[in-house]
């Protein structure tokens, strides 16, 4: 099953990230992909958003991992400069931490990710339009959709 | 009044780097390894290999920059180092060495945050004097701190989605500019002309800074022009992008700087060797009449020095660690 929402500003990306937390569970892993610019960051913006995260959601991406403090951990993962090499950086410790794991980049890291997951493919079609392909892998990740979507 | 001799470790990125800096001021002894040519192969920073390498360094260079002081463990006052914030895997091996060391020696160890280190990094250059604003500009960070005396920080205002050198970087690699993609993108903007219409970012009465809504259109603007079969002027590109950049960050900072009345301004962390940067506060601050320093600019890229320095500061204030010291990939600046 794959689910296509298209979204016409960042707003509207941030409020279908806020309906995933809605209904959000320890160890809730998702999966961004989609290149530069195309609003990753900004889904994982509303999602914080969504957990009571105050602090100001910036990128990842010089530090590779962030955490914040909210209902539950949120760990905000950018993986684009790993290139690949994730020994020794405890990636997968994160599956496990009881948060809510969000990972951009995530399938430059494919052979390490849990196989119950939630894909979230991002495509630029107009400088605001944005088309999500959202695909769920495991049952709870399906019924998540099926109760969002 | 006895000397204060501080050692200082930093790892936090792609440098392993160990200096002695006495009484906050006087840098005695530092070595640098840079992996910058091996990430260079990989188009950035590759934290397994950064830690691994520091692993095999930090040893070396420890006992290279006592030789080079023609100073022993015994001489030293305490031990600092940088706990965070920065790639875990990479301050793990100064935490771990610097705590070792403190223990194996007895000395205090001094826990430093990695910005406060670029910010003291100016104290190498002159004395700072209080009130200051520090405009902290580097790959991670995009901050304006008011500091009403040593080691009081306060933030005014920071990026709210990516941080100043990042955006550099991000849009290096847009337009296929190779690593290091910010200093390159400096470098060729005086070459272009500002002809691409790019918006000034979140231009508000706040402190706040956002690159994130610049990086997307440039990207559009690439992906516009390939479309349109044009090929984009990377001189061109370059300098539209850096005359925004730098137009935001010293109009922001010149308003920060009237409002709280402050008469020195520091620039800190790795952007501050912008050309761009440096020449439009140089101007402003002129201008105005207020006390500008940059670091040098060995000083702006991460060394120890500067954590040694800041680390001099903390000491003088009581701030010690356990030697179970833990390092943090990210940690608020106070």
């Amino acid at each position: 099953m794959e689910y296509k929402i298209t979204t016409h500003s960042e707003l509207e990306t941030i409020e279908i990230a806020q309906n995933f937390e809605s209904e959000k569970f320890p160890n809730m892993i998702i999966c961004l992909n989609g290149e530069l610019g195309s609003g990753k960051t900004m889904f994982v913006k509303g999602i914080a958003n969504a957990l009571g995260i105050e602090e100001t959601i910036t990128s990842p991406t010089f530090n590779i991992i962030k955490e914040y403090d909210g209902e539950l951990p949120l760990y905000h993962l950018d993986v684009y400069r790993l290139d690949g090499n994730t020994s020794g950086v405890g990636i997968e410790e994160y599956f496990t931490k009881g948060g809510v794991v969000v990972i951009e980049w995530a399938e430059t890291i494919e052979s390490i990710l849990p196989p119950e997951r939630l894909d979230i493919r991002f495509k630029v079609v107009g400088e605001n339009k944005r088309v999500l392909i959202i695909t769920p892998y495991g049952q709870k990740y399906e019924e998540l959709c099926e109760a969002v979507l | 009044m006895n000397d204060v001799i501080i050692l200082g470790i930093e790892s936090s990125c792609d440098e392993t780097s160990v200096s002695i800096v006495k009484n906050g001021c006087e840098e005695i002894a530092t070595v640098v390894l840079s992996q910058m040519d091996v990430h260079a192969n990989y188009g950035g920073v590759v934290p397994e290999i950064a830690s691994r390498m520091h692993v095999e360094n930090i040893t070396i260079v420890i006992e290279e920059c006592l030789k080079k002081a023609n100073l022993t463990m015994e001489d030293i006052t305490a031990i600092a180092v940088t706990y965070g914030p920065g790639l875990i895997g990479s301050l793990l091996v100064g935490v771990v060495a610097a705590s070792t060391l403190a223990y194996i020696y007895k000395k205090p160890l001094v826990p430093v945050h990695h910005i406060a280190g670029h910010i003291y990094a100016n104290n190498l250059e002159r004395k700072m004097e209080f009130p200051l604003l520090a405009l902290v500009v580097s790959g991670g960070h995009t901050d304006l701190i008011y500091m009403k005396e040593d080691y009081s920080f306060k933030k005014i205002g920071g990026t709210l989605d990516d941080a100043v050198g990042e955006a550099y970087d991000k849009v290096a690699r847009v337009a296929s500019i190779p690593y290091p993609g910010g200093p390159l993108v400096d470098k060729i903007s005086h070459e272009g002309k500002d002809v691409y219409s790019l918006p000034l970012p979140l231009d508000d009465d706040s402190y706040n800074f956002s690159f994130s809504g610049l990086k997307s259109a440039v990207i559009n603007l690439v992906h516009n022009e390939e479309q349109r079969g044009n090929t984009i002027c990377k001189e061109d590109l370059a300098c539209s992008f850096q005359s925004r950049v730098v137009e935001i960050l010293t109009k922001k900072t010149m308003r920060a700087l009237k409002e709280y009345q402050v008469k020195h301004l520091i620039v800190a962390g790795g952007v501050a060797a912008n050309s761009g940067i440096r020449e439009k506060l140089k101007e402003l601050c002129a201008q105005e009449n207020i006390d500008l320093t940059f670091p040098s600019m060995k000083y702006c890229t991460d060394n120890a020095a500067m954590i040694a320095t800041a680390g001099y500061f903390a000491y003088q204030l009581g701030r010690r660690s356990g030697y179970d010291l833990k390092a943090k990939a990210t940690d608020p600046l106070n």
